[in-house]
């Protein structure tokens, strides 16, 4: 619950007077406030600075050390006042969030000594207002991610693999990391080596050599000394091949292994080979398979894996890769009107190169980023305008995004991950609403469950609800006197599905033994706790704070039959969550069939007769109404 | 190149500024406006709250509302806070209605005190009168049915969904039912103050709830 709610508690509930006129049953009795009403000046003593507060300021968050009990660990009886050993300056900050509501972060401080003095107090990070809250997620996050690359050089090199490790294991280490072992260094080393040796190889063996003798043309090395290349390629593939195939069968995740970009630039790399030893030496398919060899440029790419660089430089690209494409749109744009203005400029002109518009593409390219190859030019007048309104065109639409996409791509960068962070933040604060709403419901049924509806007066409900704060009991009653006034209760979304559920299967025997009438009145109240029990049981919603008896039930629910032989509190309830589990239908029967008071509704309502509230609605009591129970189920 | 960038550059940040400057100033002057309640003693006659108590009351009400003032959306807020099951809104307009007596569309800490003083510590007449007008929305003196389920329906509203036994649609029109059924003693469809107070004096559990919340404060 907002601690700035608290201080419309009082509000809140003098409003219920509203209620009252309406109200079809009593109201509960409210809780009793021991405390003190008037407020009182607290003295803290932080490592030797004094603060002062009112002692309602502290009481506004009941969930921290200053507003729980828990500050009455720290309280020195000779000099009257909290003592803290801790950060002074820090603790600023904390009072300051007392007093206003709003977390504010100190950009001069350690996230880590914050985060600890946020542990300390009590306080989670996530209510840091939103004027601090970037800042706080940015450091965070810095620090972690300095503190996980830390960690990782520490253990992912160096740490020993444990004794066990298969031959997998080692070998996927081998690969991932090289200077783990000498063996995966050489390795290493090696495949950089031939991965070098074969990109040189492609280059040099276009360029020409000297002739054979007896021949006039130049011939290319590759084909002056093919054998000597093709074995050199030969090589470079079988070596690429075993590296792939051994990265394959050391990969804990193949599948992932398979997708990742390295795999496949390592499978493109040689593919052209094999795809060249499968096909014939066929006339028209040799012109396809010598456009294959092209892609064997792509073992420059393997390098990655040995240069941190062009990792970089490719997430790099990955990031700003809608900037680019905006850029690659605009120049697409500019492209495709220059030259369809240019060819219909240059249209009349006589054995003119603007032969169709995307001919003229080429000129307008290489006009606008002011290349001026020559090798097209316009003759008319119009089409000499034209040109120069181009090329000049050609150096703003260029020349301008360029640097302003570098200079923004750092600010673009940082505000979608602004954005990004706001959109996470979003969802977790709402989800923080929702689990804090859905708290407060479930705090609420959870206390009815407990049996707070006596006032506190005996003392199983004493023992339950004494972890309750004052604000937490006020509005508990709150809650009880708006049910009592519609008639209706608060249950959770299970429930509720549960009962429509039977409500729909039309069960409406007019079974009304006369034990039932008797007993009418606890039956439905014991059986509506237990159904929600045993519901909330199965579903483990509940986080038992009760007694180890119904824990136990828990456990015997599930294995053991009906009849069995057990002490009587432990049968009771047993048998009691047996039958409901067996026989929910007719317990729905017994439960509807029940006499309702005139001035209601509808035989579906359950009737809360103002006989209940002095049935206490705990476990003792119900033993013996369960016997009955058991009776009509078995009808 | 580089002037060409300096420039584009200063004249995208000068814009910028300027835009900021006008939504802070608008800002601004709105949060400029702020009351100040009157003096504690004359609140102290006014009301049957002590010194202290007002004293506390005030604490909590400035910090949470600086500006001196609670608006509807923030009172509909607060209001969805302490009921999270359902839908708060229009009970808590029919609410701050009834707090804002002068109709200003802002409560102020007189108004807040006056009210919290007839419904904690007034008697009982005066606690029933505050009732009745809460549910006599237009004013005119006569709680009608409309008017009736209208705020029924808005009570009904704050149960939200999952309820035991689950809400039909007509609830609330039964419990209208039932209410005018008690209230209305001449049977003209209509209730009016002195019917109201003499019904309520006659149900002992009214009479009984009335004084349960003596010690809120």
């Amino acid at each position: 619950m907002a601690a700035g709610v608290a201080t419309w508690m009082p509000f809140a509930r003098a409003a219920a007077v509203g209620w009252l006129p309406l109200a079809q049953q009593t109201m509960p009795k409210p809780p009793v406030d021991k405390t003190s009403r008037s407020d009182e000046i607290l003295f803290v003593n932080v490592s030797g600075l004094r603060f002062q507060t009112w002692k309602n300021t502290l009481d506004r968050y009941p969930d921290t050390l200053l507003g729980s009990s828990e500050k009455e660990f720290f309280y020195n009886e000779e000099t009257q006042e909290y003592f803290f050993d801790r950060d002074p300056e820090m603790f600023r900050h904390i009072l300051n969030f007392f007093r206003t509501g709003k977390l504010h972060y100190p950009r001069h401080e350690c996230i880590q000594a914050f985060e600890e003095e946020l542990a300390f107090y009590g306080i989670i990070p996530e209510i840091i207002g939103d004027c601090c809250m970037e800042e706080y997620r940015d450091r965070k996050k810095e620090n972690q991610e300095r503190l996980a690359e830390d960690t990782e050089a520490e253990n992912a090199g160096d740490a020993p693999l444990p004794p066990d490790a298969t031959l997998r294991d080692k070998l996927w280490r081998a690969f991932e990391n090289p200077h783990t072992s000498t063996m995966a260094l050489v390795f290493y080393y090696v495949t950089g080596f031939f991965i070098a040796v074969s990109v040189i190889a492609n280059v040099v063996e276009t360029v020409p050599c000297r002739p054979l003798k007896g021949s006039i043309k130049d011939l290319p090395c590759g084909e002056k000394f093919s054998v000597a290349f093709s074995c050199l390629d030969t090589a470079c593939v079988l070596i690429f091949s075993c590296e792939y195939l051994m990265r394959l069968y050391a990969a804990p995740s193949r599948c992932d292994f398979a997708r990742s970009v390295m795999s496949v630039i390592d499978v493109v790399a040689i593919l052209p080979f094999y795809i060249g030893l499968i096909m014939p030496e066929n006339e028209e398919v040799s012109g396809a398979f010598v456009t294959l060899r092209v892609f064997r440029v792509f073992r420059i790419f393997k390098f990655s894996r040995h240069s941190q660089g062009l990792r970089i430089l490719g997430c790099t690209l990955q990031a700003c890769a809608s900037e680019l494409g905006f850029l690659l749109f605009s120049l697409t744009m500019a492209v495709i009107i220059f030259a369809t203005v240019m060819f219909y400029a240059e249209k009349g002109t006589k054995g003119t190169t603007f032969s169709s518009i995307p001919a003229s593409f080429w000129y307008t390219i290489v006009t606008m980023t002011t290349l001026g190859y020559g090798d097209m030019v316009p003759d008319s007048i119009a089409g000499k305008i034209f040109g120069s309104i181009c090329s000049l065109s050609g150096v703003l639409v260029i020349a301008l995004p360029v640097p302003v996409i570098v200079s923004n791509f750092a600010r673009i960068y940082h505000q979608n991950q602004r954005a990004d962070k706001m959109r996470a933040q979003q969802k977790v604060r709402q989800a923080r609403i929702r689990m804090a709403k859905k708290g407060a419901t479930n705090a609420f049924l959870q206390h009815k469950e407990d049996g707070g509806l006596q006032g506190g007066d005996s003392d199983s409900t004493a023992f339950c609800v004494k972890n309750r704060s004052a604000f937490e009991h006020q509005h508990h009653h709150l809650l009880q006197c708006l049910e009592k006034t519609t008639n209706h209760e608060f249950t959770d979304e299970v429930t509720y599905s549960e009962v429509c559920m039977m409500d729909s299967m039309g069960f409406r025997t007019s079974r009304s033994t006369s034990l039932s009438s008797q007993q009418g009145a606890t039956t439905t109240c014991c059986s509506r706790r237990a159904k929600r029990r045993a519901i909330r049981l199965a579903n483990s919603t509940v986080s038992v704070s009760r007694g180890s008896v119904q824990e136990l039930d828990t456990l015997h629910v599930t294995k053991t039959p009906v009849g069995t032989q057990y002490p009587q509190s432990r049968s009771s309830l047993n048998a009691r969550t047996e039958d409901l589990k067996l026989n929910c239908t007719d317990y729905t029967a017994a439960i509807i069939s029940i006499p309702t008071p005139p001035a209601n509704s509808p035989d579906e309502s359950l009737p809360n007769s103002p006989a209940i509230p002095g049935i206490l609605r705990n476990s003792r009591s119900s033993i013996y109404n369960t016997q009955e129970t058991v009776k009509i189920s078995s009808l | 190149m580089g002037l060409v960038m300096g420039t584009f550059s200063m004249q995208s940040n000068k814009q910028d500024r300027t835009y900021r400057k006008d939504k802070i100033d608008d800002d601004f002057e709105l949060s400029i406006v702020c009351h100040r309640p009157e003096g504690l003693d004359k609140l102290e006659a006014q009301t049957n709250f002590s010194k202290q108590e007002l004293q506390v009351l005030y604490r909590g009400f400035k910090n949470e509302c600086p500006s001196g003032v609670v608006n509807e959306d923030t009172f509909k807020q607060i209001y969805a806070q302490f009921f999270p099951h359902g839908d708060a809104s229009t009970y808590a307009h029919y609410l701050f209605n009834a707090f804002d007596s002068a109709h200003s569309g802002s409560i102020k800490f007189e108004g807040f005190i006056m009210a919290l003083s007839t419904l904690l510590r007034g008697s009982v007449r005066e606690k029933l009168t505050w009732t009745f007008n809460l549910y006599d929305i237009n004013r005119d003196g006569y709680i009608n049915k409309e008017e009736m389920t209208d705020i029924v329906s808005a009570i009904y509203d704050m149960m939200g969904k999952y309820t035991y036994p689950a809400l039909k649609t007509d609830t609330p029109k039964q419990h209208v039912d039932a209410f005018f059924q008690k209230m209305d003693k001449n049977r003209d469809g209509v209730v009016t103050l002195d019917e109201f107070i003499l019904s309520c004096q006659e149900d002992e559990n009214i009479m009984r709830s009335l004084q349960l919340f003596k010690n809120v404060i």
